[in-house]
């Protein structure tokens, strides 16, 4: 009897210990944002609030980068191209005020052509970087940001003629540093807006998050969604069995692009002001170390995944200078502990990734 | 004649011809706009002195089979802490800048170790986890910016006395020290004998430590690792000689540019370091397999002398401060064209 009980409980620490390996990093940073919380002593409504903003605000964006992973293509650093598309077509309907929900979804029509194109030519090079895509998907990423610059800070008011004096920099030549939004300012986000004792809930952006899983879950299971996860497994066997390995690549790319442009619109609304050369640097990272926390790895990443980690850094995102501040009475330790948290979740997931790997 | 520039243009690669010819066409609009070719040329010498020793510091890694190293900050970061030390006890002039090197030493032969250890680990995905290890220890380091007992109140804020400022000024320290040093002026030209010596000796020595035997067996690991064991080395080891001196390197790289600015910027200004080094030694001809002294010193100039030019020539042609651009599109653009090469190494 006695050696049974223990023999059963035996098992179940077994079982215990190997959900904790399997999970190690999601419950690692939910035990950080549950003491954070506590410390912080913040106030909880509030709280709820800004992880329901940010999670409506930034999903999407993090579900971009599933199909990559799928096909094998690891994190793709390069959704920054996608988020780059989605400024230009918010640039565009600002400039012609569209406003409102139409300009909302004309700019996410608008974005999608340009994101194609940009998707095909990462694709390219992805491509001809095989074995190194993360590396040169964030380096495409840095290019790509030069060009945009190149763009909107010289060729915009001289090769590209715009006249826009609340758009422009006062001498007429690129776009100022900060862009209001007022057109499309919550368009989606205050749709549909319900309140629940003092929580308000944008279920119009929810809901396009939830479609956008569904869609990505069913997506996976047509033939392409097949073939993508063939050639992710193993290029070679993918190739024998007639598989244009490159072509699933190429798509791959596409779809992640186009999503991060529309991502990054859903996120643009939210905040309603675009840092014209600031807002898209960062999305990439954000948006890697949140499916990260989540358990992802860089060769298998789940809806689930993403939307807890969204969760999880989020929260720690929220109350990190909090923390901080209660702490040790600095709250730019804070600031500086959660991109160091953002850097160093990315760091160590491909330092095990890449030793898995070799084993 | 065709055939030749043609092989010429195959020996060199498309970027690299590019690149020389932009240096070249700046040149003659800053000619033929009568800027002063003089000064530009002596601004460019300081620059590739101040940046020298960072590109340098790519050469033991892709020497030792490891890559570009993008994980350059880990020394940076070791040479900054070194920095401090040496203003903290308030040696000054040439003396605080041995100093500043002597106290990052065995910090960047700690940290390249322990850096060492982890690409080792993870064979083959070196640049990504380089580059994160980087990033992180930038973020993480600026924490111990913030908390760091340092007291003295040239480098703390000045309100509360805790915490490092974001940029310190040299002036009191040995800001200037090498650029100053045997400065010679020569026919409308100011050369800074002193900060190219210092590089030129630190590329000597990186030259002749790849002359001993020790470094013949870094390159031989690097070149072919499992011919390398079959021989007796162990590459692991060689690979950690090679990360170590390229982050010593970093440490020491930092220090020279840092004296050659004037000001020592902290927090987050050092993590994206590594880039225009890496890019640098690209333009110079380099590859992920092979990197020589020659390659440091012409893409160093070449790198250089086309940022110090492009902003004054370009803004007699076009309106606003094009040159971060540029930076950020050739130094990036030349990694891209580096990284989707065909190099026929296995990659994991």
């Amino acid at each position: 009897m006695n050696t049974q009980t223990s023999a059963v409980s035996a098992n179940m620490s077994a079982g215990l210990m190997s959900i904790v390996k399997k999970n190690a990093v999601p419950i690692l940073f939910a035990i950080l944002s549950i003491l954070s919380v506590v410390v912080a002593k913040m106030n909880p409504l509030f709280l709820v609030n800004e992880i329901i903003t940010r999670l409506a605000r930034n999903a999407f964006l993090v579900l971009a980068l599933l199909i990559p992973v799928s096909a094998g293509l690891g994190l793709n650093f390069a959704i920054v191209v996608g988020a780059m598309a989605g400024q230009v077509a918010v640039i565009a309907i600002t400039h012609w005020k569209i406003e409102g929900l139409l300009g909302f979804f004309l700019a996410m029509l608008g974005s999608v052509p340009l994101a194609v194109i940009m998707g095909y030519l990462v694709g390219q090079v992805m491509n001809r970087a095989k074995g190194r895509e993360m590396i040169t998907s964030m380096v495409l990423g840095f290019f790509a940001n030069g060009i945009y610059q190149l763009v909107f800070l010289f060729l915009v008011g001289t090769v590209i003629p715009m006249k826009n004096r609340s758009m422009m920099l006062p001498d007429g030549v690129g776009i100022r540093n900060t862009v209001d939004l007022f057109g499309i300012s919550r368009a989606l986000d205050n749709l549909w807006r319900i309140n629940v004792a003092g929580i308000r809930i944008p279920l119009a952006s929810l809901l396009l998050v939830v479609l956008l899983c569904i869609a990505l879950h069913y997506f996976m299971q047509t033939r392409l969604g097949q073939q993508m996860r063939a050639v992710g497994q193993d290029i070679n066997i993918a190739a024998v069995a007639g598989i244009n390995v490159d072509r699933t690549r190429v798509i791959a790319m596409i779809l992640s692009t186009v999503l991060a442009a529309w991502g990054q619109l859903i996120f643009l609304q939210n905040i309603s002001t675009l840092n014209t050369y600031n807002s898209h640097e960062q999305v990439g990272t954000f948006a890697i170390a949140a499916l990260l926390v989540g358990g992802a790895t860089a060769r298998r990443a789940t809806i689930w995944q993403a939307l807890l980690g969204v969760l999880l850094f989020h929260t720690l995102f929220v109350v990190s200078p909090s923390a901080g501040q209660a702490i040790i009475g600095i709250p730019q330790i804070g600031e500086y502990f959660r991109v160091f948290v953002a850097y160093g979740v990315i760091g160590v997931a491909l330092a095990l990734h890449a030793w898995q790997a070799r084993e | 004649m065709k055939e030749r520039l043609r092989n010429l243009i195959a020996q060199l690669g498309v970027p690299r011809v590019i690149i020389i010819g932009f240096v070249l066409a700046l040149f003659v609009i800053a000619y033929s706009t009568k800027l002063p070719i003089g000064p530009l040329f002596s601004a460019s010498l300081v620059r590739v002195g101040m940046n020298g020793v960072l590109v340098l510091a790519m050469v033991p890694t892709i020497s030792a089979g490891v890559g570009l190293n993008f994980g350059l900050p880990v020394g940076v970061l070791c040479g900054l802490v070194g920095a401090l030390i040496s203003m903290q006890m308030d040696f000054k002039g040439f003396m605080g800048f041995i100093m500043a090197i002597l106290f990052s030493l065995p910090l960047a032969v700690l940290a390249g170790w322990g850096y060492a250890a982890l690409l080792n680990k993870v064979k083959g995905q070196e640049m990504m986890v380089g580059t994160y290890l980087g990033f992180s220890s930038v973020a993480g380091m600026c924490i111990f910016w913030l908390l760091a007992p340092f007291d003295n109140p040239e480098l703390v804020w000045a309100i509360g006395g805790q915490g490092l400022r974001y940029t310190l000024t040299l002036d009191n320290h040995f800001g200037k020290v090498l650029n100053r040093l045997f400065q010679v002026s020569f026919g409308g030209l100011e050369i800074p004998l002193g900060l190219l010596g210092f590089f030129g000796l630190m590329c000597l020595l990186v030259h002749l430590f790849f002359s001993t035997k020790m470094g013949l067996a870094v390159k031989a690991a690097g070149a072919n690792p499992r011919f390398a064991q079959a021989s007796g080395i162990d590459p692991d080891r060689t690979r950690t000689v090679g990360v170590v001196l390229s982050t010593v390197l970093g440490a020491i790289g930092i220090v020279v540019y840092a004296q050659s600015y004037g000001f020592i910027q902290l927090y987050m200004a050092p993590l994206m370091m590594a880039f225009p080094a890496v890019a640098a030694i690209l333009i110079g001809g380099a590859n992920l397999q092979r990197a020589t002294i020659g390659h440091v010193i012409l893409g160093t100039f070449l790198f250089q002398t086309l940022l110090t030019t492009a902003l004054p020539v370009t803004s007699r042609v076009i309106q606003g401060d094009i040159s971060e651009v540029a930076r950020l599109i050739i130094s990036n653009g030349m990694i891209l064209y580096a990284l989707t090469r065909g190099d026929g190494r296995e990659t994991a």
